[in-house]
């Protein structure tokens, strides 16, 4: 088969606990170098934290694997360093098509608002992302990457786990005070810790293979129903990278794995659906079974579980490693702030709680398209072919094709983390919302308003005229920022213009922020390190920002 | 009245944020609806459902509308 991508292999390195034979301590520890695991680190090491990352291989993902980056996910990596990276390897793409039989029944535009810095999503193999996100990490001189690290034993406790390490040299001890698990979804800690995940297994097979080809196909998701070249079956088409093309095969369950896999018996599958001309090379075939299940909590004292060792969804929807990136994004800045003394432990069970709303929502839709692409029954698949039949002409219909709903982030409107609305706001900006993007000015400078939140609690204040702000109420939002948890204020304006106090002033020219956000002058967003909308208001009230930055941090007494 | 063939599913007091949203609601209670069901159990479900929610429609003028865009094609 042809190689487009040539792994790297991470060179082992004694750790020092081997060289000193006393055994180390660490404030994190994070189990598995996916992308998963590896976003958490970076983000926690970034904030200061010294974080160790062991993993018992030695290289990235094999096989291109999660190939769809979702926009959120794309603004988590930016906050975190790899961003440009991956946006400048990946392919862009907004529009989906579907097609039923020999038709096309029905096409969808992720991103149908402009002025968002990313796109609907990116495609992109997975060793990629992992390669950029180790680059990124080894950037980091308190981030301990490990490779060829495997835990063997754990031993969990009221202030941290202990853990048994096996290298290419022996074993030792390692001591965390928090330990991360994103072992992925066989994770060999959470069968350490007898700790189950649970749900549905679905009885199909899929076969997966990435070809090379110099195809002229437009950078789109092209998914079908039972097209002439496949009878019976979905077929689903991406572009990656490097003129690499990743199709999905449904096979049903009688498919015999070992035999799908055979060169002989996939090309022939490839060039029914590309046609006999098409020039093509395999470069990796794969097949898989899934199941959608989730572990019951995500917090087990002193050990947090991220990503597939937490849930696990259908492949529909790219809502996999999407997820996962998000549970990272959740969970350090809370894990952050309990390591610094400034929130109590409880802050983590909200990690779980907002995390596992995310899993089950990710798991509903993730099991809705499962039924409607592979259905149950008779009658079911009637009512799927129904639908089909009808997208072409009525809306209604093209409405109720599923054909995966892809990856969005989760509106946690139900955590207790939020202060509830005590005014009436218009729009989708509620307390627990992922925040919209909005292209912004600052000192004539243009920029993403997403680029410049994030990563410590936020205060967006909206006034008419910076340049009238009173002093007074300028050294108000200016003391919030020397508070325990510091609380910055950025006025936004739809005129630019000097605020007193060097409060820094986000100029919304183009009127998108005050649109998205609802936002007229005196109103308030208080923003979570994570991007996610914690409290609003009409008018500032610094005793009102300072209860619900503590609601949102868990310190209410 | 003429039969609406735009997206018009929504669940009283529940907010969506996603556009997707309501109609997958709906189309997973009607799968769920004809759970373990045998083939004709479940034509037979259909058959009330439709009578059902004819009545409820009750403007025989959009009934007729719905029943000529069904036989469509079939």
């Amino acid at each position: 088969m042809l190689s487009t991508y040539r792994y790297p292999k991470y060179e082992y390195v004694p750790p020092p606990e081997m060289r000193s034979g006393e055994p180390g301590r660490y404030p994190v520890v994070v189990v598995g170098a996916g992308p998963v695991g590896l976003a958490a680190a970076i983000d926690l090491a970034q904030s200061g934290v010294p974080v160790v990352v062991l993993d018992d291989d030695d290289t990235v993902s094999v096989g291109s694997r999660g190939v769809c980056y979702a926009k959120r996910t794309l603004e988590i990596l930016d906050r975190i360093g790899v961003g440009d990276a991956c946006m400048a390897k990946g392919v862009s793409w907004n529009v989906g098509r579907t097609f039923f039989r020999e038709e096309e029944v029905y096409n969808f535009n992720l991103l149908p608002q402009p002025d968002h810095k990313r796109p609907g999503m990116i495609n992109l193999q997975q060793y990629y992302l992992e390669q950029y996100l180790v680059e990124r990490a080894r950037q980091l001189p308190n981030l301990d990457l490990r490779f060829r690290n495997r835990v063997v034993a754990l031993a969990p406790a009221g202030d941290g786990a202990t853990l048994e390490v096996e290298t290419p040299d022996g074993a030792y001890t390692l001591a965390a005070d928090w330990l991360i698990v994103a072992d992925g979804a066989r994770s060999a800690i959470r069968r350490m810790m007898n700790l189950d995940s649970e749900g549905r297994v679905f009885l199909d097979r899929f076969l997966i293979a990435d070809v090379v080809m110099k195809a002229d196909f437009p950078a789109e998701r092209w998914f079908w129903f039972d097209p002439p070249f496949h009878p019976g079956q979905s077929v689903l088409l991406h572009r990656q990278a490097d003129h690499v093309y990743r199709i999905d095969f449904q096979l049903g369950w009688q498919a015999d794995p070992e035999e799908e896999k055979k060169p002989e018996k996939v090309i022939p599958r490839i060039r029914a659906m590309l046609g006999p001309d098409r020039e093509f090379e395999l470069e990796w075939v794969s097949v898989y079974t899934f199941q959608c299940r989730r572990m019951q909590k995500f917090r087990h004292g002193r050990v947090l579980f991220v990503g597939d060792a937490a849930h696990q969804v259908s492949p529909f929807g790219a809502r996999g490693a999407n997820s996962g990136i998000q549970d990272s994004d959740n969970l350090c800045w809370k894990l952050g702030l309990v390591l610094a003394g400034k929130a109590p432990d409880s802050l983590l069970d909200s990690y779980s709680d907002e995390r596992v709303f995310a899993a089950d929502e990710n798991i509903m839709n993730s099991t809705r398209s499962t039924d409607f692409i592979t259905p149950k029954s008779r009658t079911s698949l009637n009512f799927r072919n129904a639908v089909l039949t009808l997208a072409g002409d009525h809306p209604f219909a093209r409405a109720l094709v599923n054909s995966g709903r892809l990856s969005v982030p989760s509106f946690l409107t139900g955590s207790r983390l939020n202060t509830p609305d005590a005014a009436a706001f218009a729009g989708d900006m509620v307390p627990g919302a992922p925040m919209d993007d909005a292209p912004m000015h600052e000192d004539g400078a243009g920029f993403w308003l997403l680029d410049r939140v994030g990563n410590r609690f936020m205060a967006l204040v909206q006034v008419d005229d910076p340049g009238a702000v009173d002093a007074d109420l300028a050294r108000e939002f200016k003391a919030l920022s020397v508070d325990a948890i510091p609380v910055e204020v950025v006025l936004v304006s739809g005129k630019p213009g000097r605020a007193p106090e060097g409060l820094r002033v986000f100029a919304d020219s183009g009127g998108r922020f005050a649109e998205r956000y609802d936002s007229a002058p005196g109103t308030v967003y208080l923003i979570r390190p994570d991007q996610h909308v914690a409290a609003r208001w009409r008018a500032f009230d610094a005793s009102r920002v300072r209860a619900a930055l503590a609601r949102a941090t868990c310190n209410t007494i | 009245m003429s039969l609406i063939l735009t997206p018009n599913f929504n669940e009283p007091g529940k907010r969506y944020f996603r556009a997707f949203s309501p109609g997958d609601d709906f189309y997973e209670a009607l799968i769920e609806t004809h759970r373990d069901l045998s083939d004709t159990q479940s034509a037979l479900l259909n058959a009330k459902l439709v009578l059902l929610l004819a009545n409820h429609i009750g403007d025989i003028g959009v009934l007729r509308e719905a029943m000529k865009i069904a036989r469509e094609g079939v």
